[in-house]
């Protein structure tokens, strides 16, 4: 199948203005030498194929927006091609050329003329529209006087009634209410299955995981890993924890600190992968730089998507040195795959937290037989005569 | 599906403008343009209780104005307020275009940044807007030399649409040069304003255009006669006033350049190919341009 979307060796350099001259006289004075080059993009090549959902993930200032932009022609590549077939619809912002004192009703067409809808198009998909925003009653009011997610709901509810062949999408999917959300997610897979093409750049790493059939990992401008979604999302993770150990947050007024963790697996080892059905002990040792009398340790273990999996909590109460605590996970139902640990300390009367580290640890769960449950369930089956 | 459709290349390369290809992508947005041309109206005139009468009354008040003047304080121009007009409402068609358009680009720097679609498409829908405004001004101006009793003749009307096209392409090329600029130097919004204050009074609008060439015909031994034409908006001027107010010295009163209007008629087109020109040379800095914009904005 021909690919729909060719990114071959785009690179992208921001001139940085310590003060960007935007007056005669500023760029008379200023010589073109105090700008600063920033690489926002360095030598990134890689294919979507057609009908394919693509997910775009990296740090804040990777370069997913900068690039989403070249793929759009919002700006140039400083070097490199982008090639794509058929026509493309970018939704980086929602409900752009909104204008307030327009009402909701010409705000949809304005909008959905930026979007690539003729004004035919829009007039058979009005109502589908209005009943997607659920706002049929607010039409005719300008949009200043709507609230800010009822703006949000129109804007997206165009946005998913575009109809390209390629559809980019930053950002923009995590609005609104739940069940809007469970809606625009709808949507999208809508668009899969018409098979458009879909690039999408998001930090939720668990839309990657549920929409997207591939991933690619941006770091820092330049393309880091690319494959499937769990191992992309996964190598995110890595990265964030090879670059610098002490980024992951960490928080808590350290009055009683973690002084060590360990995550134990049946042999005493602490780095091997986990069997399916093996124990594994998760060890946390507290130390109190000032005596407290109600501490409580606790854990949770989440799936590479970010699904909390399992947790855990112990009164420990009084501590006045060093105390060690043990969760023992006895088999572990897990699917193979990556899970990340948070382990915490706080007061079990207040609530004030101690001391907190968010998913800074981690294991690895293998199978030699292959398995597509989501979790290991017993299942208990009986038969009733009626 | 897409395996035939068109594919559409993203390159280093600084764009080179190839026109029809470009006029094929703007028709394609049409849609774009006019809805801005509807929101710049509809922004305009709601929450004001007229609403477009507003752009209705700014020529009615002129003519009563002008013909009280004349009438009662007396004037050397015979029907003055059809004299004015004619000139005046095409000067307001391009200054009008060219103050708004100059911040037309600076101004929509969200939709810039966030949506992709043909740059010139901000700067020709302020052409747009003062286009609507410039037809509902005229009908009031058509109107009223109806209803005077004034009339037209149709041998000199003919210059009319020649000077409109006129118009409409210079005033094109010279919004998509300011806007351009104004992206990198914001200074030129300011510079439009005074200069479109000058070039006001450099054009025959509210003096008579034989005046000026008595005068300067043979200015200190030079003919600066020659020169005044040079400025565009003068050809053009004279080109409505002479389609509209026709007469060349009404009683005996030297009011318009006693040319022939064939001699006009080649004045004009002489200007519409230097417009043409103009706008090809502006329209390619634009498209240069018009790259970098979401950057630079």
């Amino acid at each position: 199948m021909p690919a729909a979307i060719e990114v071959e060796s785009i690179s992208k350099v921001f001139k940085l203005f310590r003060e960007k001259p935007s007056s005669l006289k500023a760029r008379l004075i200023s010589s073109r030498s105090r700008a600063e080059d920033f690489w926002a993009l360095k030598d990134v090549s890689f294919d979507v194929r057609e009908g394919e959902s693509l997910g775009l993930i990296g740090h804040n200032g990777s370069g997913k927006t900068t690039l989403l932009k070249v793929i759009a022609g919002i700006v140039r590549p400083t070097s490199g091609v982008v090639r794509y077939r058929g026509r493309i619809a970018a939704l980086l912002e929602l409900g752009a050329g909104f204008h307030p004192e327009l009402t909701g009703r010409e705000n949809v067409y304005l909008n959905a003329s930026f979007l690539g809808l003729s004004r035919k198009d829009t007039d058979r998909v009005y109502g589908s529209i209005v009943g997607f925003a659920e706002l049929e009653d607010f039409m005719d009011n300008q949009v200043k006087f709507y609230s800010s997610g009822m703006l949000v709901r129109l804007g997206f509810a165009v946005a998913v009634h575009v109809d390209p062949d390629i559809l980019l999408i930053d950002e923009v999917l995590a609005v609104g209410d739940e069940s809007f959300q469970a809606k625009c997610l709808g949507k999208i897979r809508g668009f899969q299955k018409e098979g458009r093409t879909i690039v999408l750049v998001t930090h939720a790493l668990d839309t990657v995981r549920q929409v997207c059939d591939r991933a690619v990992m941006l770091d820092r401008g330049e393309l880091h890993a690319e494959g499937a979604p769990i191992d992309v999302v996964r190598e995110l993770r890595y990265a964030l924890l090879r670059r610098d150990p002490g980024f992951v947050p960490e928080e808590g007024t350290k009055e009683v600190e973690l002084s060590s963790v360990e995550l134990i697996r049946e042999d005493g080892s602490v780095e091997r992968p986990v069997r399916v059905g093996e124990d594994l002990t998760i060890q946390l040792d507290a130390r109190a730089n000032r005596p407290v009398t109600d501490l409580v340790a606790s854990f949770q273990v989440l799936d590479s998507a970010n699904f909390p999996v399992a947790d855990g909590r112990e009164p420990i109460g009084a501590i006045e040195g060093k105390k060690r605590v043990r969760f023992a996970l006895r088999h572990i139902p897990l699917v193979p795959g990556h899970y990340f640990v948070t382990v915490g300390l706080a007061s079990g009367e207040s609530g004030r937290v101690y001391h907190v580290q968010t998913q800074r640890y981690w294991f690895e769960v293998v199978d030699e037989e292959g398995r597509h449950e989501a979790v290991e369930l017993s299942v208990d089956a009986s038969v009733e005569d009626l | 599906m897409a395996a035939t459709a068109a594919v559409t290349e993203r390159t280093s390369e600084p764009p080179k403008l190839r026109i029809i290809p470009r006029v094929r992508e703007i028709v394609a947005c049409r849609e774009i343009l006019a809805n801005l041309v509807r929101k710049e109206l509809k922004v305009k005139y709601t929450a004001s209780v007229l609403g477009a009468v507003w752009s209705l009354l700014n020529p009615v008040v002129f003519l009563a104005v002008f013909t009280f003047v004349t009438v009662v304080l007396g004037n050397n121009i015979p029907s003055f307020p059809v004299f004015l007009l004619s000139g005046l409402l095409a000067w307001n068609l391009f200054s009008v275009a060219l103050g708004l358009g100059a911040r037309s680009v600076v101004d929509n720097a969200n939709l810039v940044k966030k949506v992709s679609f043909p740059r010139e498409i901000l700067p020709l829908s302020t052409v747009g807007v003062s286009l609507v405004d410039f037809a509902l001004q005229s009908s009031v101006l058509l109107l009223f030399m109806l209803v005077t009793g004034f009339g037209f003749r149709a041998s000199s009307l003919l210059l009319y649409p020649l000077a409109f096209v006129d118009l409409v392409v210079f005033t094109v090329a010279m919004v998509l040069w300011i806007s351009a600029l104004n992206v990198r130097y914001r200074d030129i919004q300011h510079l439009t304003g005074l200069a479109l204050l000058v070039w006001f009074w450099l054009t025959p609008i509210v003096y008579p255009g034989a005046l000026v060439q008595a005068k300067l015909t043979s200015f200190h031994g030079f003919d600066a006669w020659n020169v005044f034409l040079l400025n565009p908006l003068a050809d053009i001027v004279f080109g409505f006033q002479r389609a509209l107010y026709a007469t060349v010295s009404p009683n005996g009163r030297a009011v318009l350049p006693p040319v022939s209007t064939a001699w006009l008629a080649g004045l004009l087109l002489a200007v519409l190919c230097a417009s043409l020109l103009l706008l090809s040379l502006t329209w390619r800095l634009f498209f240069r341009m018009s790259g970098d914009f979401a950057e630079e904005l």
